[in-house]
């Protein structure tokens, strides 16, 4: 399959890159690791009469700890998270996200901010962000802004991102001690799209309850990645019981909206979100425990 | 159309190209390697995997002109001065192909994996080999082939 016909860009600088996206407007489309955009370019889903191909732009491709921050570059790939010291050692969670995510060909060019700029509920980053309350570093001619992950999602296939913005930057606030988190996800085979996924952060304070920074994240059940509000309301301040989670769990099935597809009805979906609510938030107590 | 430099199996290619074109079709129509083949076309299967700088990738899902001044190995260049790498060797010995479809994917997937894995266990290899589909063998010699390259590398150093 041969994708339609296009210009090509590859500017050297984030200026001229966003110079470009000024010039061109909604006729331009970012090329970072290209894992969705060309295959939807060659079923021609999409056909973007320019590709700004921001690859060569040097040092955007760092994963660092800045100001109470871990910082994502736009360049950074998937298997960079995966073996990344510092993401293994503070954000295990990360790493269950990055792991689950098509296959380890795909992993090495596809990019994590990509991930999120492509604006597909099915993706697994979005829960997961979403559970960390990170916040998305977008650049363009009026300068930086940050936008918080739960404003970057308004509509399916839609993000906060202008026309002329390039989202440069996640950042992912460091969490305090007693933090774990975990990603669950139910796929049908390597490569395919969740048929739900669950991410949950939470902190617990010095009596073992949960804190006010919990974080539930939900993906592929809903036009958007859905941010479990009521459940994060609902574990806040509470000791994370057996009947707790189970409650919990419940909540965050309630806050889905699953349609019937072929990964299955929308009934199982729900379900299926309330088993992975319940077994993410036990795996992220062991991990406050300090288990893996 | 823009003009492109690719280094293929250590050998530099210049070329016209136009930005739609895909390394695979750029490997295989202009190059004229067609060891490197084309399965899914839609990024699943893995029969095109090429090691793009160090790195294996689906080269049907990679523009040729994103391939600009890098380093590209294909399956052409696994072997040197006509002997077979350990990986090679190992789908010889252990039977890891039967119609050999993608046997080039899985050899590419294998040669960056080996690299940084020279202990692996079979747990991770069937990891590893999760965006290669096999048709054939039930994937089963597919690892006993990478333990056995495993083996000679750590026996025998690089290769």
């Amino acid at each position: 399959m041969i994708p339609r016909s296009f210009e090509y860009s590859a500017p050297g600088t984030l200026d001229e890159a966003v110079a470009l996206l000024q010039k061109l407007g909604s006729d331009a489309k970012i090329l970072s690791g290209g894992q969705s955009l060309i295959p939807m370019m060659k079923l021609r889903l999409a056909s973007p009469p320019h590709i700004v191909d921001i690859n060569r732009i040097p040092g955007l491709d760092y994963i660092t700890e800045k100001d109470g921050f871990l910082r994502i570059g736009a360049l950074v790939r998937e298997s960079d998270l995966e073996r990344s010291e510092l993401v293994r050692s503070r954000f295990p969670i990360l790493v269950d996200t990055t792991s689950v995510i098509a296959d380890p060909l795909v992993r090495n060019q596809a990019t994590v901010c990509g991930n999120l700029a492509h604006g597909d509920p099915a993706n697994d980053h979005p829960a997961t962000m979403l559970a960390l309350g990170a916040i998305v570093v977008a650049v363009g001619p009026r300068g930086e802004r940050d936008v918080p992950v739960e404003n970057f999602f308004p509509a399916l296939f839609t993000t906060a991102l202008e026309a002329d913005e390039i989202l440069r930057e996640i950042k992912i606030p460091i969490p305090p001690p007693s933090t774990g988190g975990a990603y669950l996800k139910l796929e049908r085979k390597v490569g395919d799209y969740a048929t739900a996924g669950v991410a949950v952060q939470i902190t617990l304070n010095n009596s073992g309850a949960c804190t006010a920074a919990a974080g539930i994240g939900l993906t592929n059940v809903g036009f958007t990645p859905i941010k479990a509000v009521k459940a994060e309301a609902f574990v806040k301040g509470k000791q994370l019981d057996q009947a707790a989670v189970k409650q919990a769990s419940e909540i965050a099935a309630g806050e889905s909206h699953p349609v019937d597809d072929i990964r299955g009805p929308a009934d199982y979906k729900r379900d299926l979100v309330r088993v992975l609510t319940a077994r993410a938030i036990v795996r992220a107590l062991e991990r406050v425990k300090g288990g893996v | 159309m823009a003009a492109i430099n690719v280094k293929v199996n250590g050998v530099d290619h210049k070329a016209e190209v136009e930005p739609r074109l895909l390394l695979v079709h750029f490997i295989r129509e202009v190059l004229r390697l067609t060891g490197t083949h084309i399965g899914c076309d839609t990024s699943h299967c893995g029969a095109c995997t090429v090691v793009l700088d160090g790195r294996a990738v689906k080269s049907c899902t990679v523009f040729a002109i994103q391939a600009d001044g890098r380093e590209v190995l294909t399956v052409e260049g696994l072997e040197q001065d006509g002997k077979l790498n350990h990986l090679q060797e190992g789908f010889f010995q252990e039977h890891g192909l039967q119609c050999g479809f993608c046997t080039p994917g899985m050899l590419m997937t294998g040669y960056e994996f080996l690299k940084n894995n020279a202990e692996p266990s079979e747990d991770e290899i069937r990891h590893a080999i999760s965006g290669n589909l096999c048709r054939c063998t039930g994937y089963v010699n597919i690892v006993k082939a990478y333990q056995y390259a495993a083996q000679k590398m750590r026996e025998g150093g690089a290769q």
